[in-house]
């Protein structure tokens, strides 16, 4: 099943890349990576998604921990949480009737047109993976030119919090 | 305060640091820390002939010690050179301190002379690592090395150093960390009580329990509680490759290592156990055999200090996650405040089970090989005669092959940290640059260096680093002419087709090599010889002696388990395999 893991990580050069290396080392796939600084521009956030069963899950979760940059470690799959991810998607759009039917898509799927020229749209959309999975199906025979992922971002519902 | 420049300032942390000894080779990158090093005494630094050996010396001498060892080296082949030895470290959990020189901030990432991202490099097989880039961090660097290095799991830390931070021209304010704080790693020392109390419990209550000890035991000082409770509750303890001396070889409770090449009933019993406590060991894929198989009947106990280590591949039904110390302490105390005790006639009937295999198939009471005659010398006889001359007290260090099965087999360790090998690596070359480090460490102890002459030829350089810094260490090389283990797996998989794995007339003449050296080497051919010649070589106390000894060269290690089968599933000796 899909993991979506949240750590918190010394905003220290070479941090990243001791997570990353440890996901080859280990044989894990990442599936999407995002990372930047927190509030608190000693410490970075990063979520990663990947898939793996309850087993692998915790030992990704108690590898990442080792590391010495790493100050928490928590897969957010496990409770409550919400995810979000940003997509861009430039679109074809010359012929007046795809433009129409572009529009009201983007629309339906709460996005934003972002850009626009004689000859395309550029759409910008926020949700889980499963509504940008789902638009790109949607206006797939229309023209996609070229489609730009945040990759995840997650957060817990509710009371808990990663803070150090 | 006092200005110091970086080169002085690396120094000068490692002697704030308690460092005495460093083993090491120059280059460019590294000449200011040199130079520092050659105007000051406290810190003894040992030139090595190759990088590898700086680091398996500076690891043989932190096995022995427990202490944190320390090589330097310079940048690019100097640093890659160093990576073996950082690999076996890392797989045996041994703190070290790896400084490498860098080429200047300005150069790097301009494929610079002698230029190699080191950090980049030994990223995967470090505990952590440092690139620093200010002489005014140097010595907080250093000390968190020493701190990352020395406790948790302990692990190699590598601290690269551009030459422009150790500019000698540039001094800056010099004061050394009274204390490391970090708020990214604090390691887990003391035990769940709650899951220490529930392991207790199911210790008392088990019928055939066994105790499986390994190298965490052995980092972690812990034997002394370790056999204070084993021997409360009379339960038979087995010890990994990497524990072994962590529960005496001599003593009645001890079954053997177990494994791949343990023994019979140290590996039977693991099978039929009902409770199996597990502290400081990893369930290490030459101990367990098929996964699948594996001791069907056990609940299992499992304390380590790393909880990466606990039900990676066994699943622990108790996991308790902190250091051995501390763990049996705690165990001890409930044990007593519960005031019960194990099931005595259960464990009766246990001991007499476990006696009868022992007495049956019992390494030490079998015969697991035909007697050595005349000019066949069996390795395994010359192993018991190495443990009959140095009385079982030397310090004996291998290298990887048959013949560190058989050190591991027939020398009883009966203290921890006399026995020194690349167990999770298996480094061939680690056996003598590993002794330096000990005869460094002890050098009113014996230290015997068990080898092969496909093994000693791999840092054979490191006899001239013995004769420059006087470290008399003995080399018991076990000769078949033949990469040994090699050979066994061809003629058990492979028919015979001795792919690559035999020296025919290429090998050198070890004595006159010894001797080129400065040293004192002896030829031996039969059996007859064996004791005397030994007894001369551990007589020269002062002097390195080279035994190179003809062995059998159809002997293989047994027993051996089954690929694919349960712990108990072994070969015994050859007629049954072959």
């Amino acid at each position: 099943m899909k993991r979506i893991i949240s750590i918190l990580l010394e905003n220290e050069a070479g941090a990243l890349s001791r997570v990353v290396g440890l996901f080859a080392q280990r044989g894990y796939n990442i599936d999407t990576l995002t990372v930047a600084p927190t509030d608190d521009d000693t410490l970075s956030r990063l979520t990663l998604t990947t898939q793996g069963d309850d087993h692998m899950a915790e030992q990704i979760v108690k590898q990442l921990h080792k590391l010495i940059d790493t100050i928490k470690v928590v897969d957010l799959t496990v409770g409550a949480h919400i995810e979000r991810e940003l997509m861009l998607v430039k679109m074809k759009a010359t012929d007046k009737d795809i433009r129409t039917e572009l529009k009201s898509c983007v629309e339906i799927f709460r996005g934003h047109v972002i850009d626009v020229t004689p000859t395309t749209y550029t759409v910008q959309l926020t949700g889980d993976s499963h509504k940008l999975d789902a638009f790109i199906e949607a206006v797939r025979e229309m023209g996609i030119m070229e489609v730009v992922r945040s990759g995840v971002s997650g957060i817990s519902r509710g009371d808990k919090f990663l803070r150090v | 305060m006092e200005l110091l420049s970086g080169g002085e300032i690396v120094i000068r942390a490692l002697k704030d640091a308690g460092i005495k000894n460093v083993w090491g080779y120059p280059g460019g990158a590294a000449l200011h820390i040199y130079d520092a090093l050659y105007r000051q005494d406290e810190v003894r630094h040992l030139l090595v002939r190759h990088e590898q050996a700086a680091v398996h010396a500076a690891d043989g001498y932190s096995r022995a010690t427990g202490k944190v060892g320390t090589a330097l080296v310079t940048s690019g082949p100097g640093a890659t050179n160093a990576i073996t030895g950082i690999a076996t470290a890392y797989m045996d959990s041994i703190p070290l301190v790896v400084i490498s020189g860098q080429v200047p901030l300005t150069k790097i990432g301009q494929d610079a002379f002698q230029e190699t991202d080191m950090v980049g490099v030994s990223r995967p097989i470090v505990k952590h690592s440092f690139l620093v880039t200010r002489a005014e961090d140097i010595a907080a660097t250093i000390a968190k090395a020493y701190y990352i290095a020395g406790t948790g799991r302990p692990g190699p830390v590598v601290v690269d150093i551009p030459k422009d931070v150790t500019d000698p021209s540039y001094k800056v304010p010099y004061a050394y960390p009274s204390d490391v704080k970090m708020r990214s790693y604090q390691p887990t020392t003391k035990g769940h009580r709650g899951q220490i109390k529930r392991a207790v419990k199911t210790l008392l209550a088990a019928k055939r329990p066994i105790i499986y000890a390994g190298g965490g035991v052995v980092i972690d000082n812990a034997s002394e509680k370790l056999i204070e409770l084993a021997q409360a509750l009379n339960y038979p303890v087995t010890n990994t490759l990497m524990g072994l001396g962590c529960y005496p070889g001599t003593d009645r409770q001890y079954l053997g290592m177990l494994g791949m090449h343990g023994t019979y009933e140290a590996n039977t019993a693991m099978h039929h156990a009902d409770v199996i406590f597990a502290i400081g060991a990893r369930f290490d894929d030459r101990v367990t055999n098929d996964l699948e198989k594996f001791c069907p009947h056990a609940t299992i106990i499992h304390v380590d200090v790393d909880p990466t280590s606990v039900s990676k591949n066994i699943e622990a039904h108790i996991p308790i996650v902190g250091t051995c110390n501390a763990v049996l302490s705690e165990m001890m105390a409930i044990y007593q405040e519960m005031g019960l005790s194990p099931d005595s006639a259960a464990l009766a009937e246990w001991w007499i089970q476990l006696d009868q295999w022992r007495a049956d198939q019992g390494i030490y009471t079998a015969s697991r090989y035909e007697e050595s005659s005349g000019n066949c010398i069996k390795p395994q006889d010359v192993i018991k005669m190495l443990y009959k001359v140095t009385n079982g007290k030397a310090i004996v260090t291998s290298d990887v092959g048959q013949h560190q099965m058989f050190a591991a087999q027939y020398y009883l360790f009966d203290k921890p940290r006399t026995w020194i090998n690349s167990g999770g690596l298996g480094t061939m070359g680690f056996g003598l640059p590993a002794a330096m480090g000990c005869k460094l460490a002890f050098p009113d102890t014996d230290v015997a260096c068990v080898t092969g002459e496909g093994s000693i030829q791999m840092n054979i350089q490191e006899l001239s680093t013995c004769t420059q810094h006087n470290l008399p260490v003995k080399i018991i090389n076990l000769n078949n002419a033949a990469l040994g283990m090699v050979r066994q797996w061809q003629d058990m998989n492979y028919s015979s087709r001795y792919s690559e794995s035999v020296y025919e007339e290429s090998l050198p003449d070890f004595v006159k090599l010894a001797e080129a050296y400065g040293h004192v080497g002896m030829k031996i051919t039969h059996i007859d010889e064996l004791e005397e010649k030994m007894r001369e070589c551990f007589a020269m106390k002062d002097r390195v002696v080279f035994m190179d000894i003809d062995i059998d060269r159809s002997e293989h290690v047994y027993p051996m388990q089954m690929p694919g089968g349960s712990m108990r599933d072994l070969w015994l000796n050859k007629t049954e395999r072959t």
